[in-house]
């Protein structure tokens, strides 16, 4: 199909739970483990959708997708927050900056998957799970 | 007991700042000036008043008195004037 | 030979240069001033009121009849004098910071304000003083008739002299109302006077000593064997003369009029403390000489009391005899003249403007009215106090000898002195108290000395006593027999009227306005700011704005003045307690303390050119309520303010606290987050089934790390928590120190680490919780396998002993940590965000912190050692926290 997703995470076991998800969905998937250089990485990959991570080394989350939402290349590419702090104030905070989903961690393997996947057909997602 | 020296009574006095055991010279100087200011008249009376009390009724030369008067009253008058002319310019009070 | 018209003519050029001098020192001193109407030498000259007629031609009179006697009209004052330290200073310090205007003001103020003692004391003042103005009506009257016992009656000149002295008096004593009651020109005048007097006296004194005698010790030889020479000392009157001058330099009007009222500067009191008695030796000096002459030159039956002149004159020397004319008219003017000022002033103040006001009704809030009202009242007391004189004079003229009406005057004053004394140096002094000793020393004085003095009593009650009763003798009170009658009286009056006084004063109890002004008398030295320089306005206003925000509200209050200041054209809170402002500012009041507002108007007319902050006080106290009730509320609002800052303080905290917590909470909730994701996904991945079985095992083996995992940060966060609530129990045994980190280095499996121990210090023996420490050592070298990013990784621990304590040093040979984050390694979850590496919850070294602190050691970050480096440091006795 040659949909790509690309993950920005940092932990290990997270990064091979979601790799393996979405891989055996027939998605190609991208890594990129700390925050400097993730916007970067994101244009390289030009990826169907991004999975974010909020806690990076180097870098927060937020800040990232701050500058990819003002980078003018692809101002809708949607992006798919993963946090672990799980407050409301970051979920509102990744909203204030233009997330497309916001998804608190732990999740479950099939709602991670439908939103990648509703996310990459342009379908809005359902409301932040 | 006379107020704004050195030796004020009651609580007050006590928390007043300053108040040190050891003064700095020259306030030390000042306050035992004042301290003989003080005394000044006690010796006056003495020297005044005395004579009359020890000496009344008996016979004596009133020319001799009146000399004695007014010599310690010259004398009284030039060690008050030594002294308030000794006393430096009021620091606080 | 100088014909009475001479006389007159020189007489009245005298007085029109006076007039002059006077005239232009009252303009100079509105100019700003010169220099020598504020000197301290004006001063002390102008004190020397206290010489009167009576001492230029009394004196000799008296040496003449009495000796030595006369010395001690002087030795009580110079006593007093030598005394200013203590005594004057204060008096004039509290007469200027009370703006006060007579004795008669300084006892009523000193007493609560209270109209009867200022009544009572003007009364006695005037007793005391008109017949003291006879007298020097009737000396100017007797010398110009010892000059030219030809020239006119004694009566017209003496009432041409009262006349003229009264004029001068209104002239000069009532210019200026209201610059604080200062007389420049006055003192100017007085000033002149003094020196005309002494030089007078002086002259007179050289003429008879070198000129008639022959040289002193001729002159002594002259006295030795005078009729002068046949008195001697009699204890007791001698003391009781030398004590009533005392009392009478400081509680004659006039004396208070120049020495406190007039006073520019309290530091010409230390000049007049020795100047002044100089003074008064010089004036003396002469007088026995004079007398002892007097009687062996003159006729028998000449008067002594005119000795000054009558002895030039009968030794032809008629330019000297007209400067001792001049001197004895100037003893004389200058006397009345001051004395009519004080007196006016009392009259006027104390009697004439509260009858006035209580006749005038509310209407007197018209401030400009009274003020008219004021200058007239002065000038017809003087008018008044001269005309009483002048009286006293013709219905007693020519009864008494002059010194003995003198001496009957400085007693009746001298009734002051206790109330006065006790009034500046004890506060429990009351208005009752003050009251009670007047009126008993005033009767007693009345009774003994001055009605028997002036001839009214009956002989049967002078020896018999009133009703027969002999223990009531006017001069044998008691059965005091024997006694010099002036002794007596000064004795009896002055005993009764102290024990009165303070017998009175113990048992009654006085009013708050009393103990308000008993505190700012007694201890007025201890009151900010005074001094020299007396800033009357801004400390007034000041004060004024203090009582105003009590009894208006604070915001209110200040508006006011603002509004007030703004208007006179000033910035700020302050403005010049003019009358206008003064006027506002009682309307204001009125509202809020009803009708003692009218009272307080008289207060502020009565004495003060300004209102004081007693006069409102005074207010105050009738509605004492009010003002408890104010402070009440104050005392509500500053505990409510206090409330409210410590609620503040509290907030302030908790808010820190809960940004602490949220941070915290956030913290555990991803340590807590992240291994539960793993678990949850891959579990969901076994439960689907159907996957390789090399998946399995390896999903399987990573969800069972992710449980060891976050059961360790469990035991972790328990651990810290029960560390940092202090429940630890400690079990301190003795343990060697090598043995210990034997056991944490293999207990925490080196892995990759390659540990070596520095060989040497290790046979400590500690007295500590060897498990504790333990996991102290363990959570360090566990630190190092995590974060020693070196190619290969090493990690050196030594033990170094300094002094009373023993240091653990953990050195790896990794990149360290960066300068900027040390301080933040021994938090909670302060993984080094560079440091990525699954496993850490970050709460090692905080737990080791912890620990450490329990243990009564440290454990520290040592930068500078080529790799992170923790210093683990112990007290060889450590004193455990025992919790």
């Amino acid at each position: 199909m040659g949909r790509s997703v690309l993950l920005i995470e940092d932990e290990p076991n997270i990064i091979e739970a979601i790799s393996f998800l979405l891989e055996r969905d027939g998605w190609t998937v991208r890594l990129h483990t700390e925050g400097e250089g993730a916007v970067e990485a994101v244009a390289a990959a030009s990826p169907d959708v991004v999975v974010l991570d909020v806690m990076l080394p180097g870098r927060s989350g937020f800040d990232i997708l701050k500058e990819l939402r003002q980078g003018a290349a692809r101002p809708d590419l949607p992006v798919l927050m993963l946090t672990a702090r799980g407050q409301t104030k970051d979920r509102e905070l990744a909203h204030s900056y233009g997330v497309s989903c916001f998804m608190t961690k732990p999740f479950s393997n099939a709602q991670m998957l439908q939103t990648v996947r509703d996310l990459a057909e342009g379908r809005a997602p359902p409301a932040d799970p | 007991m006379s107020e704004g020296d050195d030796k004020e009574v009651g609580p007050k006095a006590e928390h007043k700042p300053g108040r040190t055991t050891f003064l700095e010279r020259s306030v030390y100087r000042r306050r035992r000036l004042i301290d003989a200011i003080k005394l000044l008249p006690v010796l006056g009376a003495c020297l005044f008043l005395l004579p009359a009390l020890i000496l009344g009724g008996e016979t004596g030369s009133t020319a001799l008195r009146l000399v004695y008067f007014f010599f310690m009253w010259i004398v009284l008058i030039m060690l008050c004037a030594v002294l308030v002319r000794n006393l430096p310019a009021e620091p606080d009070d | 030979m100088v014909t009475f018209n001479i006389l007159v003519t020189v007489a009245v050029a005298y007085v029109v240069a006076l007039f002059v001098i006077a005239f232009y020192a009252d303009r100079s001193a509105r100019r700003g001033g010169n220099k020598w109407l504020r000197s301290p030498l004006t001063y002390t000259l102008s004190l020397s009121v206290y010489c009167t007629a009576w001492t230029f031609y009394g004196a000799v009179g008296n040496a003449a009849r009495s000796g030595l006697e006369y010395l001690t009209i002087y030795l009580g004052p110079t006593l007093v004098f030598f005394a200013f330290w203590v005594l004057l200073r204060k008096l004039v310090r509290i007469g200027r910071a009370e703006r006060i205007t007579s004795i008669a003001d300084l006892i009523s103020s000193r007493f609560g304000k209270s109209t009867g003692l200022a009544v009572l004391v003007t009364s006695l003042a005037v007793m005391g003083t008109t017949p003291y103005i006879a007298l020097q009506l009737q000396s100017v009257a007797l010398s110009f008739a010892a000059f030219a016992p030809e020239g006119g009656d004694v009566n017209a000149t003496a009432l041409w002299v009262a006349a003229g002295l009264a004029l001068f008096t209104i002239l000069f004593g009532t210019r200026n109302l209201d610059a604080n009651e200062r007389h420049h020109g006055v003192v100017t005048a007085i000033a002149v006077e003094a020196v005309v007097k002494l030089v007078a006296l002086l002259a007179v004194g050289m003429f008879v000593v070198w000129g008639v005698s022959g040289g002193l010790s001729d002159t002594l030889q002259i006295i030795e064997s005078s009729p002068v020479a046949e008195w001697q000392p009699d204890a007791g009157r001698w003391v009781g003369m030398t004590f009533l001058s005392a009392a009478a330099v400081i509680c004659l009007p006039r004396m208070f009029q120049v020495m406190v009222v007039e006073n520019e500067d309290e530091r010409h009191l230390t000049v007049a403390s020795w100047a002044f008695p100089l003074y008064l030796l010089l004036i003396s000096l002469f007088v026995l000489p004079i007398a002892a002459v007097g009687l062996a030159v003159l006729p028998e039956g000449a008067n002594p009391d005119l000795f000054v002149v009558t002895l030039p004159l009968a030794l032809d020397q008629e330019m000297l005899a007209m400067l001792a004319f001049l001197g004895g008219f100037s003893s004389a003017t200058s006397m009345v003249i001051v004395a009519a000022i004080a007196l006016s002033t009392m009259v006027s103040n104390h009697i004439v403007l509260p009858l006035w006001l209580s006749l005038q009704g509310p209407r007197a809030t018209v401030s400009g009215d009274v003020r008219g009202v004021m200058i007239l009242s002065r000038r017809l007391s003087i008018g008044a106090v001269l005309a009483l004189g002048y009286a006293y004079f013709r219905v007693t003229g020519g009864t008494a000898a002059l010194a003995s009406i003198g001496l009957v005057s400085f007693a009746g004053v001298a009734q002051i002195m206790p109330a006065l004394l006790g009034g500046l140096y004890w506060r429990g002094a009351t208005r009752r108290g003050a009251l009670a000793g007047l009126i008993v020393g005033f009767a007693v004085w009345g009774y003994t000395l001055f009605v028997p003095a002036i001839g009214l009593l009956p002989a049967t009650i002078m020896e018999a006593g009133p009703l027969g009763l002999a223990w009531l003798r006017p001069q044998a009170l008691f059965g005091m027999t024997g006694v010099d009658p002036l002794v007596h009286s000064i004795f009896w009056s002055i005993a009764l009227n102290s024990v009165a006084f303070l017998a009175v004063s113990l048992v009654t109890f006085p009013s708050p306005i009393e103990r308000l002004q008993s505190a700012a008398f007694v201890h007025v030295f201890e009151r900010g700011g005074g001094g020299a320089g007396y800033v009357g306005g801004v400390a007034e206003t000041e004060d004024l704005l203090v009582m105003a925000q009590r009894l208006l509200g604070a915001r209110e209050a200040q508006a006011l003045f603002q509004g007030a200041a703004a208007e006179q054209g000033k910035t700020g809170y302050l403005p010049d307690p003019s009358p206008e402002f003064v006027a506002l500012l009682e309307r204001e009041l009125a509202g809020s303390v009803g009708a003692a507002t009218a009272h307080a108007m008289v207060r502020q007319i009565d004495g003060n050119a300004s209102v004081s902050v007693q006069d409102l006080l005074a207010v105050a106290d009738e509605s004492a309520q009010m003002l408890e009730y104010s402070s009440q509320l104050e005392a509500k609002s500053k505990e409510l303010e206090q409330t409210a800052r410590q609620l503040r303080d509290a907030n302030e905290k908790l808010t820190a606290l809960s940004v602490q917590k949220d941070d915290f909470l956030s913290q555990i909730s991803h340590e807590l987050r992240t291994p539960m994701t793993s678990i949850r996904s891959f579990s969901e991945f076994l439960m689907e089934g159907g996957m390789k079985a090399a998946d399995r095992v390896r999903y399987s083996n990573i969800i069972h790390d992710e449980s060891i995992r976050l059961t360790r940060l469990l035991d972790d966060l328990l651990d810290l928590s029960f560390l940092e609530s202090g429940q630890v129990v400690l079990n301190a045994q003795v343990t060697a120190l090598d043995a210990l980190l034997e056991r944490a280095v293999s207990s925490a499996g080196v892995g990759g680490l390659a540990v070596t121990r520095a060989p040497g210090g290790e046979g400590v023996m500690l007295r500590t919780d060897s498990d504790r420490l333990s996991q102290v050592f363990i959570n360090l070298i566990s630190n190092a396998q995590k974060y020693c990013d070196a190619e290969t990784p090493e990690l050196v621990i030594s033990v170094r002993r300094s002094g009373d304590q023993v240091d653990i040093d953990f050195v790896d040979n990794g990149s360290g940590i960066p300068r900027d984050q040390e301080s933040l390694i021994f938090e909670k979850f302060s993984r080094l965000s560079d440091h990525s590496s699954a496993g850490s919850a970050g709460l090692g070294l905080a737990i080791c912190r912890e620990v450490m602190a329990r243990l009564g050691g440290t454990v520290h970050y040592v930068p500078g050692q080529g790799g992170a480096a923790f210093r683990v440091s112990l007290p060889l006795e450590p004193e455990m926290v025992a919790v």
